[in-house]
């Protein structure tokens, strides 16, 4: 790779991606509307907008994976026609997606080099990758070993293969999707110092995110899009979060969470010494003693993957485990017939999961059928020892759909019909007019609009102030530091650490959550 | 918001199924020299022109129904029970054993007891791979295949041995007393002065068959049980999460379908034939899944899919009659083209409408 901009590539002073009156409709659903946008070269360029404002459909046409309705594409002043991901790679497009698209048992190297090799026979393609990364890793702080298997990498250094796959490729236009929302806070200040060194090279990056700090740390000019519209284009350096947000959900938004200190009351839920081995045998939970008293809110931090969706599973009653849990002094059952979902509900321990289209709904049941999922046995909704009385139901729905502030406030509608803001409405609506005794709440706000978060932090905090625990697992560390009155960290299946919200900051969760405990020396 | 109105999507789109599915037919029948236009004039004739070819389509249909709300109830809970043609013979052993075992006086004490036996002995048949599934992961589509073969085995077995007539030459078992005889459609019709045919075989298990589509409904959007069938069966994870047992969902459902199909016998074993005769499901359990398909596993679509495979059924037969040059397997073509239409290419037909629609709602707008 002998200087990244290839000849045949006209070096002008044209935007290195000019984007002209972009439509594109699925049936009924205007996801891009008219959007005309320019980006200068060597620029970085965040696009922010709400889930479901088409940032995503307008990347995808850019790289070739939907042809617009109507507008034009300009890469570097050139009209340029897309149809594929073919011809979005050849005019110097590289994409790295949220959900990486890698062969987790082939080495670094055979991923780089797949659908670019050079003739049927690899190796000379793979010599010449091999020096091609080692140049990469130096001029860009890119390192990863070329040959190690993909499977045994950490998230942070898969996403650099990603990268180095779309710069091998010689890409000049590097879009990324949401890029840190897997990564810890030092693996993402690791990416963006890599952005930086890309920039200063004369790439042009364009960054898609709905993290408004981000925005704020590392983009030159901003993009805000709702409801399919391109809004307005700004300097990053001439605007605020603030005012990102307003642009971005249309009225004022309250950014941090406005609560009370928390009354704290005796402890609801003792965890100690819980083990929990999976399906595949693998011990995912090795030891974890914990606590949640009445009236707070305790936040488990940590990169996903490290042990709290198992642990969510064991309290919500539908993974096996050892150790013990007692809920207000007795000791709940780990395995067995009295360990399911049915019978934590009846405890007083109520469950908004982490994933709620797999888990906490069924998406193609009705509203009402939902809002009494996993409660469907409670007498109020019963007719007779036969029948469940659904008009009952309904009514039910509708009012807790009011009180929630559900959108549009139809019962009938199916739960796939909702926006993700207003999906977790219904699951919180269930849950937390259960009144339970304890509150398990996983991811929350994840794929939930701006306004929504708000809406839905309040709620829990609600709860909290009426002296219920509750215990929040969140991969967000900005909603984890404003909620929660104690953070513990998770990482690899233990807790780290336990921290004060007010005597911490990023930085050293950041430490826990990669396994170093600066109080203790490493793990 | 719905893609299409309820009746476009109930009605306009098997119509538009089927006139696409006899289009095809009719140039396989031009294709080999005869007139399309016949063919379709006989089998609705032979189907539904006197009160005989009425009695036996819903006679099959009959048939179809159970074995159809068998399917559904399954696929309901997402399994897939192929195993309906076992379950059905079997559920006509248990039919057999019951109505031999007393001389009984009359057929409404022994319907009922009749019911239960066919029904125990199909959702055993079933909760053997229904168990499997559940406990051991045995995936439910070979298991219940194989059941299959072991039930066609075990019922020419029992009827070539213990089960077998000695007043008979072929492999049929004694027939049953007259008390357990079923009233035919021309003996409840007659007192009332509507001349039916007394050669049609249909009997009073259509309406049995009617009431089981309706219980079933009840079953599914009514009861906390097909609430909970119909969660594991959109969403397995999402049941287990609700503390909904799979095993428990997985097994009921099945014996459920079992028993369904069970009951076929009574209509075939009971009504008909008034005795067991080897092979007497003739793989109407087969056609149920083609007809809970295209009833898009609700009852009431199934009542209406049951009606339609019935008349082909019946519109078959008679066309081999009155159209020499069409054969039974060009019979078996036309009737899968018709299955082909209405249920594998069913979006063939459904993803245009449903963007026509949208396009009008748009224009109006």
């Amino acid at each position: 790779m002998d200087g990244a901009n290839t000849a045949g590539r006209p070096e002008t002073g044209a935007p290195a991606i000019e984007l002209v009156g972009i439509s594109k409709a699925f049936g009924p659903v205007q996801a891009n509307k008219d959007i005309s946008i320019s980006v200068e070269r060597g620029a970085v360029h965040g696009i922010i907008g709400e889930n479901g404002a088409g940032k995503s459909t307008l990347m995808s046409i850019l790289y070739g994976f939907y042809k617009a309705d109507a507008g034009e594409i300009y890469i570097s002043g050139q009209k340029t026609e897309i149809p594929d991901s073919q011809a979005a790679i050849a005019a110097g497009i590289g994409m790295v997606f949220q959900h990486f698209k890698l062969i987790d048992n082939f080495s670094v190297l055979e991923n780089v080099v797949l659908g670019a090799e050079d003739g049927p026979m690899l190796k000379g393609s793979l010599v010449k990758a091999r020096k091609t990364l080692t140049s990469l890793a130096e001029e860009y702080e890119l390192d990863v070993d070329p040959d190690a298997l993909i499977e045994d990498l950490s998230v942070g250094h898969q996403q650099r293969v990603e990268i180095l796959k779309a710069l091998y490729r010689q890409a000049d236009i590097l879009i990324l999707d949401e890029p840190t929302g897997v990564l810890t806070p030092a693996e993402a200040d690791h990416l963006f110092r890599i952005l930086r060194n890309l920039k200063a090279e004369g790439k042009t990056i364009i960054l898609i995110t709905h993290k408004l700090r981000e925005i704020m740390d590392i983009t030159d000019t901003v993009s805000v899009m709702r409801r399919g519209e391109m809004m307005s284009t700004v300097k990053t350096s001439e605007t605020s979060p603030e005012d990102l947000a307003e642009r971005m959900v249309g009225r004022k938004v309250l950014l941090s969470v406005d609560k009370k200190p928390p009354t704290i009351g005796d402890t609801v839920l003792k965890i100690d010494n819980l083990r929990v081995v999976d399906d595949v045998g693998v011990e995912r939970v090795k030891g974890i003693s914990l606590e949640v008293r009445a009236g707070e809110i305790l936040g488990i931090a940590g990169v996903s993957g490290n042990g709290q969706s198992q642990l969510l599973s064991v309290l919500g009653g539908y993974m096996n485990a050892t150790g013990s849990i007692t809920l207000n002094g007795q000791a709940i059952d780990l395995s067995g017939k009295n360990s399911d979902g049915q019978s934590r509900r009846a405890r007083g321990i109520a469950h908004v999961p982490e994933d709620r289209q797999s888990e906490g709904l069924v998406m193609d049941f009705m509203a009402w059928e939902n809002i009494v999922f996993g409660y469907h046995h409670d007498l109020a909704y019963q007719k007779n020892r036969l029948l469940m009385d659904n008009a009952a139901i309904r009514a039910d729905t509708e009012a807790k759909m009011e009180r929630f502030d559900v959108r549009p406030p139809h019962p009938r509608l199916q739960a796939k019909n909702f926006s993700g803001g207003n999906q977790q409405k219904i699951v919180l609506a269930r849950e937390i007019e259960r009144n339970p005794d304890l509150l398990l709440v996983g991811q929350p706000t994840r794929g939930v609009d701006i306004g929504a978060i708000e809406f839905i932090h309040q709620q829990i905090v609600e709860l909290r102030d009426q002296g219920k625990a509750i215990l929040l697992v969140s991969v967000e560390l900005e909603e984890i530091m404003s909620l929660a009155d104690r953070i513990a960290v998770m990482f690899d299946g233990h807790i780290m650490g336990e921290r004060d919200p007010a005597k911490t900051d990023e930085r050293d969760l950041g430490l826990l959550m990669a396994g170093v405990n600066e109080q203790q020396g490493a793990a | 918001m719905d893609k299409m109105p309820r009746w476009a999507d109930i009605i306009l789109v098997p119509f538009i199924n089927l006139v696409l599915a006899f289009f095809v037919a009719g140039l396989v029948v031009l294709a080999i020299g005869q007139n399309p236009f016949d063919m379709i004039y006989f089998m609705i004739k032979g189907a539904l022109g006197s009160t005989s070819g009425i009695g036996f389509t819903l006679y099959y249909a009959t048939n179809y129904m159970f074995a159809g709300l068998a399917v559904a109830i399954a696929f309901h809970a997402r399994m897939f029970n192929i195993g309906g043609e076992g379950q059905a013979g079997i559920g006509g052993i248990g039919v057999t054993l019951v109505l031999l075992a007393v001389d009984w006086p009359h057929w409404t004490i022994a319907l009922p007891a009749a019911i239960i036996g066919g029904a125990i002995f199909g959702a055993a048949w079933a909760a053997i791979p229904a168990y499997l599934q559940a406990k051991r992961g045995s995936h439910i589509v070979v298991t219940t295949i194989m059941f299959n073969f072991i039930a066609a085995a075990l019922l020419g077995y029992l009827l070539n041995g213990i089960l077998k007539s000695p007043l008979s030459q072929n492999a049929e078992s004694l027939g049953f007393p007259p008390g357990a005889h079923l009233p035919t459609a021309h003996e409840v019709l007659a007192p009332l002065g509507i001349a039916f045919s007394k050669s049609a075989p249909l009997n009073i298990s259509f309406l049995l068959a009617l009431f089981c589509a309706w219980g079933l409904w009840m079953l599914l959007w009514r009861t906390r049980l097909g609430y909970e069938i119909r969660a594991f069966g959109h969403n397995e994870k999402a049941a287990t999460y609700a503390g909904i047992s799979a095993v428990r969902v997985t097994i009921i459902a099945m014996l459920i379908s079992g028993a369904l199909a069970g009951m076929l016998a009574i209509n075939v074993v009971m009504g008909e034939q008034e005795r067991l005769i080897a092979g007497f499901v003739e793989g109407a359990g087969f056609v149920g899944i083609a007809v809970a398909l295209m009833g898009r596993s609700h009852p009431f679509g199934i009542v209406l899919a049951a009606l339609l495979f019935g008349m082909l059924t019946q519109g078959g037969f008679e066309l081999l009659w009155e159209m020499p040059a069409i054969s039974k397997e060009m019979v078996l073509v036309i009737q899968a083209l018709i299955i082909l239409f209405t249920g594998a290419l069913d979006n063939m037909v459904r993803e245009p409408l449903e963007r026509l629609f949208i396009r009008m709602r748009k224009a109006q707008s």
